[in-house]
């Protein structure tokens, strides 16, 4: 009797736990969009496409921190990928045996220092060498391409964001992209290689193909990472409220201008428009996430081969 | 076989040797990147060690911040405020976890057990500015900032990931210990209590531990928890207690010298913290795996 007790008293008491977690999701959604409500009956949709966020005009909108969380994440991603990738092909295909070990846990290590003191280095150590030397010099070189205009005096902004951002993603996506090389069935690869595939034919033709939507799915959780930082990017990205095409210049993204305002923010409407944002941020990121596991979950990254 | 001259060459033609030459170009580019990051880690290790170094004493470590405008003074309160917090957190956040991953493991079946799961994996995406802003709407409108309301947050951030690892060592247990319990005519939720838990305790501390790791830095869930607090030392959970992370955030926008050098004393502590427990957890798992012989 008391063992039938136990069975569905445990049984009772983990479906529990499992069913606040999802009421715990359910619970955040509510309580931002109830949060946000007042700014989201106020401006409507309109909101998203304001370019003009004027806390003495009483004027808001979101459109210059969408498009600093779409550059700064852009950049982040279009540094990180290939990096992320080259450090996963090697760690699975090329490392020693003794460097492979090392390096690997070293890799994780970089994803286990805390954003703040990313931020911190991020703005006492990497901007000033992006102010005096990176951003003079892109200028210098590549200045006809109005993205790199006037470099930033004090070498925050967008693009020491997207760089801090870079830092945070590659870990990400590179653990992930190694387990998915890890996980090519050795006689794929090996059969490439009895066919005379060089090593680099045998990644090109073989590995990454075989693990294409595998990738796609560690880019897009970097993605998520990126979008949703804020801590860090509040740090570097110099506060602003101006699209401009020049990445070196100071603006903010959806994450940082609500992190930037925590003392308090001026009127009931401003306070309001911010929550507006978070909400804007919330569901973006649960969009990016949900999209990464659906792909991680439909697709089998080896479909076939075996 | 005679030894006719074969009707092939075996010296690599220009074709084969472009080849080659593509292939160790790639080699050495996936050495750079390697390289690359490890560098970069060394860079932000190094630089935080360098720079930290003159504020460190035993002072900084044990005395609360100096008042307004006067030298010295250390983060001891940080550093009391930062363990209570993440104490609390980790008492909310690990019981909860692994109640999810026992019922995930143990009970649902595979159709039930998926939408949980992704949900999971959802939360764990959920920006932690946002989280933040959740527990402020939640706990902090109408009663004010407190260590409680912090830990929650950070909760919600290790939940996952305490879920997470203590699924998979669950899932590691052979099946025979669990069927050789039942077969002996031990009930369910005494042999997932008296059998099976124990077996994973290596397992779920070493997510715990991770968790712990990743909730001793986060910052985001704090700035609108437990950010506006009064610097001495206190145990006070029901009022805003100072922080390491939030103290290093405020210190680096501020553009006074002292205290950035405090900040960087502040962040090496941190630094370390979460490097210890990051190796700690690796030796765990890997003393855990060796026990169930994975």
């Amino acid at each position: 009797m008391g063992d039938r007790i136990g069975d569905v008293g445990l049984r009772l008491l983990t479906l529990l736990a499992a069913l606040a977690a999802v009421a715990l999701l359910g619970a955040i959604v509510w309580k931002v969009l109830a949060l946000a409500w007042p700014a989201i009956t106020h401006y409507g949709l309109s909101f998203v496409t304001g370019e003009t966020w004027d806390p003495v005009k009483k004027v808001f909108g979101a459109l210059p921190f969408i498009y600093g969380t779409a550059i700064s994440s852009l950049i982040a991603l279009v540094l990180a990928t290939p990096l992320a990738i080259a450090i996963a092909l090697w760690l699975s295909e090329l490392a020693p045996g003794a460097a492979r070990g090392v390096i690997g846990s070293l890799v994780e290590l970089l994803a286990a220092i805390p954003s703040v003191v990313l931020g911190l280095w991020g703005i006492l150590v990497l901007a000033p060498f992006l102010a005096q030397h990176l951003e003079p010099w892109l200028h210098d070189k590549l200045g006809f391409i109005p993205i790199f205009g006037e470099p930033s005096p004090t070498g925050t902004g967008l693009f020491t964001a997207g760089l801090i951002l870079t830092i945070m993603v590659v870990p990400i996506i590179a653990s992930i992209c190694r387990e998915l090389f890890l996980q090519v069935p050795d006689e794929l690869e090996e059969g490439a290689l009895a066919l005379g595939a060089t090593r680099w034919e045998t990644i090109r033709g073989v590995i990454l193909p075989s693990t294409r939507t595998g990738i796609a799915a560690a880019i897009i959780l970097g993605l998520g990472r990126a979008l949703g930082e804020a801590i860090a990017v509040t740090q570097v990205i110099g506060g602003g409220t101006t699209i401009s095409a020049n990445i070196f210049g100071p603006i903010d993204t959806l994450a940082s201008k609500i992190a930037a305002s925590y003392q308090g923010a001026g009127s009931g409407l401003e306070q309001a428009s911010l929550l507006y944002l978070a909400a804007i941020l919330l569901a973006i990121g649960l969009l990016t996430n949900l999209a990464a596991q659906i792909i991680v979950r439909v697709f089998d990254p080896l479909r076939g081969t075996h | 076989m005679s030894a006719a001259s074969p009707a092939f060459s075996l010296k690599p033609s220009g074709q084969l040797r472009r080849r080659r030459l593509v292939s160790r170009l790639m080699e050495s580019i996936g050495w750079l990147a390697a390289l690359l990051a490890v560098g970069v880690l060394f860079l932000v290790i190094g630089s935080v060690a360098v720079r930290a170094w003159p504020a460190l004493s035993w002072d900084f470590l044990t005395q609360p911040p100096a008042l307004f405008g006067q030298p010295g003074g250390g983060i001891s309160s940080a550093i009391v405020g930062s363990a209570l917090i993440v104490a609390l957190a980790t008492a909310m956040a690990v019981p909860f976890g692994v109640l999810i991953a026992i019922y995930l493991t143990e009970f649902a079946s595979r159709r039930v057990a998926q939408p949980i799961q992704l949900v999971l994996d959802v939360l764990n995406g959920v920006p932690t500015i946002v989280t933040g802003i959740f527990v402020y709407g939640l706990l902090v409108i109408g009663h004010g900032q407190s260590a409680y309301a912090g830990a929650f947050a950070l909760a919600i951030v290790m939940l996952p990931l305490v879920s997470r690892a203590a699924q998979e060592t669950l899932r590691l247990v052979p099946a025979a210990l669990r069927e050789g319990s039942l077969a002996l005519g031990v009930s369910r939720w005494r042999s997932v209590v008296g059998v099976i838990l124990p077996t994973t305790f290596g397992g779920i501390l070493t997510g715990a531990v991770l968790a712990v790791a990743r909730a001793a830095g986060e910052t985001a869930p704090l700035l609108f928890t437990c950010s506006i607090f009064n610097p001495a030392v206190s145990t006070d959970v029901s009022s805003a207690l100072p922080n390491i992370p939030v103290l290093i955030f405020t210190y680096s926008e501020q553009p006074d010298q002292a205290l950035h050098e405090q900040a960087w004393g502040a962040a090496l502590v941190l630094i370390v913290f979460v490097l210890l427990a990051s190796l700690t957890a690796k030796a765990l798992l890997a003393r855990s795996r060796r026990k169930l012989g994975r």
